[in-house]
């Protein structure tokens, strides 16, 4: 097996690793964090498949501002949360 | 009995979608569209970037429905979120505002950069617009009690909106179809060329950017000032 075909695959894998990651993971920041990874991970398959535009795309809307956008969403719920038990 | 029934639903789905997958010709395109505007975009359009020639040129219309389902969900958000007033966290540490410092100019490069090449590199007005909202809400993260002037990121959204349809409508002027680009094609590969797409193309990252810095911004507001 030639090197970029496994590359490929260990970078394909690692999308598997990280989406299970992201669902099965009990702590909510860390699986943003797994599904974070995801995306990055898929960005980079789409500069080895040669489609650079969807990669910036991905890596700029799937691993950044998705993952901060989560972020601070479980913020404001879990301190709403927290105002609820006081 | 509920469960043998969603597994026979999903085993048949499933064989059924294998069977689909089975048929298709992979790496083996079937539709000659690809390779008819792979021929003729550098002529008629004159972007060296195909992916540009196609998003801006060829499929205008798309874009200005991509640009108005994402200010529709911008404004959903902004509507339920309430609004931007009564920020008062706490500052960033040390490292967190020398970094910020420090990435806030990088940021803005590379954003407008990757704005300003889209009709010549990859990339282009949403990847741009995405780094700049990024790169304006920095400095917010270590600096929590200076806020964003929400005024004026609403005054760039709308006027980068208007200038997305103004360019748009001056090709019905000229007696062409909606969104044709205008002006010269230039020399494939300069960055002044392909007529109006690069004008298209910042108006696209200045709205998507003033949106998204938006929305962060009062995703980041606090829940005292908005209730």
């Amino acid at each position: 097996m030639d090197p970029m075909t496994l590359l490929t695959l260990l970078i394909c894998a690692g999308i598997l690793f990280g989406a299970v990651a992201a669902v099965s993971m009990g702590n909510v920041v860390s699986a943003v964090i797994a599904a974070g990874l995801t995306s990055l991970f898929a960005a980079v398959t789409y500069v080895i498949l040669s489609a650079p535009d969807v990669a910036m795309t991905e890596a700029s809307i799937g691993s950044g501002l998705s993952t901060a956008i989560f972020l601070y969403a479980i913020n404001r719920t879990r301190r709403q949360e927290h105002e609820k038990d006081d | 009995m509920r469960n043998i029934a969603t597994l026979l639903l999903l085993g048949g789905l499933s064989f059924l979608l294998l069977v689909i997958t089975g048929g298709l010709l992979f790496g083996n395109p079937p539709m000659l569209i690809g390779q008819g505007i792979q021929q003729a975009a550098p002529t008629e359009v004159g972007a060296a970037n195909i992916v540009t020639a196609v998003v801006l040129g060829y499929r205008g219309l798309d874009t200005l429905g991509e640009l108005s389902i994402l200010f529709a969900a911008a404004t959903a958000g902004g509507l339920v979120l309430g609004s931007t007033r009564g920020r008062s966290g706490r500052p960033g540490g040390f490292i967190l505002r020398t970094g910020v410092d420090l990435l806030f100019p990088l940021m803005l490069v590379a954003g407008l950069y990757v704005v300003m090449h889209g009709h010549l590199t990859p990339g282009g007005g949403f990847q741009g617009g995405v780094i700049l909202a990024a790169a304006f809400f920095l400095p917010l993260l270590a600096r929590p009690q200076e806020s964003l002037d929400h005024t004026w990121l609403s005054v760039i959204e709308a006027l980068a909106g208007s200038a997305f349809i103004a360019l748009g409508l001056a090709a019905l002027f000229e007696g062409r179809a909606f969104l044709t680009p205008l002006f010269d094609h230039g020399v494939l590969g300069a960055l002044v060329s392909s007529g109006s797409l690069p004008l298209l193309y910042l108006a696209v990252g200045l709205k998507v950017g003033a949106e998204l810095a938006s929305l962060l911004v009062r995703l980041s507001a606090d829940d005292e000032g908005a209730s």
